[in-house]
Parts: C-alpha cells; structure tokens; sequence
C-alpha cells in the first residue's frame, strides 16, 4: 500500500530532521533514491519551487515529493507524515513546561535559551542577507560586481518604511515583487 | 468552536504569506500571534523556536502546534498545524499538477529577487524585536554574540571552504541552556534578580 509507505516514509524524516526545513532535504533524497518515487531533477525543481512560494519549505517538499509519487492524496498523505512526529513531540513539551513553567530551573533554562535562539535566528537572516545582497566568493576578485547595489537600496528604503508606517510584513513583500518586476524588466537588479 | 476556527485562519494566513522558510515566518508570527491575537509574547516566540530548532521538524509546524495548545489545548494545537501547512498543499499541488516550470518563469524570479530583499529586511527588523526581549543584561549579550559569531562565521567559512564542519543548533541550544543555569543560577533566588 503505497499510501501507507509514503506517510512512514515521511513521518521518518519529520521524526529525524531536527533544526528546520532544509533540514528535511537530505531525508527526501535518501527516500528519493530508495523508492524511485521522485528523481534527483524533481527534487532540484522541488528547491526551487519551495523557494519561489509561500510556507515552510519542508511542508512544500513534502507536498511536491507526494505529489509526485501518488497524485493530490499522495501530496496530503506525505504532509501529514511529515508533520505528525512535530505534532506528537511537541504537544508532549508542552504539557511538560505548563507543568514545570513555574520551576526556577525552567527560568533559568529560558534565560539563556532566549539569546541563543535570537543568535541562531540573527546568524541564519545574516546568511540570507549575504546570499542576497553580498556575492561572498566574488569580494576579493571583482568587489564591486560582488555588492548588489539595487539590492541594498531597496533594502534601506524598506527599513525605513517599516520603521515609519509598521504595517502589516505582507505589504512590504507585495511591493517589493512589484518593484523586483519592474527592476528586472528595466535591467537594473543585480 | 470559533477559536478553532480563528486558530486555523490565522495560521493559513501566516503560511501562505510566509516567503523564504522558517526563520521568514517570525515577522508574521509577530504581527498576527503577538501584536494582534495576544496569544503569546516576544519571549515565548523565542522559547518557540528554541525548542523548534532541537526537536524534530519543521520549526514553523513546531510553533504553530505550540501556540494552539496553549490557546485550546491538544485540539488547538492540530487545528493550528493544518492551518499552517494548508496553503502549502493547496499552492504546491496546483504548480506540481499544471506549473511543473513556475520557478522558471522570468516574472517569477524577478518578482523573488524583489522578495528575497524584503525578507531580509523583515528578519532584521523581527530579530531587533526579539533582541530586546531576550538580551537583557550582560550574561545574555555574552551568549547572544557567541552564538551569532561562531555559527554566522561557520557559515561564511563554508562557501570559501566547503568540507568546514558546521554545529546543529542542538548544540548551541543545550550548552545555552546550560550556560543559563550556571551565569543565572548562581545568583540565586528570582526574587532577588528582579
């Protein structure tokens, strides 16, 4: 029953991928290669496609990888997979900290766990700001074909608008797509 | 019934206008969950994604279950999930069935490298919120900088040396964890630290 397979398949790498969605990608390939399910070329258009659309990109290559191998049920079985172990663990945490919220040692735990996730959260924004903005390998070569200048401008105006106008974050991306269309259209982004 | 209801729309909502991953959804998170709902502050968001990056799955499916538990309970939490991931399933199977070559077209790639500026403005803007919340005093700003250095420097490191090592967050989170009972538990009681 491939339907069955596809959900154990997925639930093991929900239940093994720790630390966040491209984590996931090393599982998919191993299921890939073990079931024929999908190909290497679907998973290279699965990364991209994950990258070009909306939601966790672990969801989307879950759906993608599904889709691929069972139809419209094979996208939502895989999801489900996927997602049952997160659900399962952390519904148990949870009942865990409401228990011991209150304890010192929790406290204690949190106070140095809040700067760490905010660390680990600053760096990965730090690697998307590079892959972005900053051409790393070019820098000592060609350092100023290595700086995505129309980038950064926009960057800097965008700063500034949120911090005038907070508005909701999804306005900002629907006009900087407008804006990523007109540039490109226009031959001016980097 | 109606926060359930509320729950799975907020969450649809946050998933479907997330671009970029896990870390992108923060700013979302803040807006509809903290400054709309209420239904958690900036330092649990942090705890959230503390526990998110050292237990299995995706951190965004993580969080969602999170914040519906505590909300509505066991119930809560799985309405919360699906919301987060339904647009994903919706969106992605209709490319995978008729837009095998969406990531392709020009528009897109334009309209993303447009989007991908603005995520990273959004994440700066949701770290320096979350920032204030969690560096709070000098043992905080130790364990901030270290880890931000040493796991940003691992990652620059690897596109000029491909075979350098890299540290799961696992481990910064437990020695993190650590480091917080050792520089504040030797302070002693709660009290006296407020």
């Amino acid at each position: 029953m491939i339907l069955f397979r596809l959900y154990f398949e997925f639930f093991k790498a929900g239940l093994f991928a720790i630390g966040g969605g491209l984590a996931t990608l090393p599982f998919l390939q191993q299921i890939g290669q073990s079931t024929g399910w999908f190909t290497q070329q679907d998973l290279m258009d699965l990364i991209a496609v994950s990258e070009s659309t909306p939601g966790p990109i672990g969801i989307n290559a879950a759906t993608y990888a599904g889709f691929h191998a069972w139809g419209v049920a094979g996208g939502v079985v895989a999801t489900l997979g996927l997602i049952s172990p997160s659900i399962l663990v952390i519904l148990l945490v949870s009942k865990v900290l409401e228990k011991f919220k209150e304890s010192d040692l929790v406290q204690y735990i949190f106070y140095g766990l809040r700067p760490a996730s905010t660390g680990l959260i600053a760096a990965a924004g730090f690697s998307v700001v590079l892959a972005t903005l900053v051409d790393v390998t070019e820098l000592t070569t060609a350092p100023a074909r290595a700086f995505n200048w129309f980038g950064i401008l926009l960057a800097a105006v965008l700063y500034q608008a949120i911090k005038k106008w907070n508005k909701h974050p999804v306005i900002y991306i629907a006009a900087s797509a407008l804006i990523g269309i007109g540039a490109g259209y226009l031959h001016i982004l980097g | 019934m109606k926060i359930l209801w509320d729950m799975f729309l907020t969450f649809a909502r946050i998933g479907g206008l997330t671009f970029g991953g896990g870390y992108a959804m923060l700013p979302m998170l803040q807006r509809e969950v903290v400054e709309r709902r209420g239904w958690a502050t900036e330092e649990e968001l942090a705890d959230y994604y503390a526990i998110g990056q050292c237990t299995p799955g995706v951190i965004a499916v993580n969080t969602a279950t999170f914040i519906g538990y505590r909300q509505a309970g066991i119930i809560g939490g799985i309405f919360a999930t699906l919301g987060v991931v339904f647009p994903s399933l919706v969106i992605i199977t209709v490319i995978a069935a008729f837009l095998t070559n969406f990531a392709d077209f020009v528009v897109v790639q334009y309209a993303f490298a447009g989007i991908r500026v603005c995520v990273c403005v959004l994440i700066f803007n949701a770290v320096q919120k979350l920032w204030k919340k969690s560096v709070i005093d000098s043992p905080t700003t130790v364990i901030f900088l270290l880890v931000f250095l040493i796991s940003a420097g691992l990652a620059v490191g690897q596109s000029f040396y491909p075979e350098l090592f890299s540290l799961s967050p696992v481990v910064y989170v437990v020695i993190a964890g650590a480091a917080g009972v050792i520089l504040h538990g030797g302070k002693g009681t709660k009290e006296a630290d407020k």
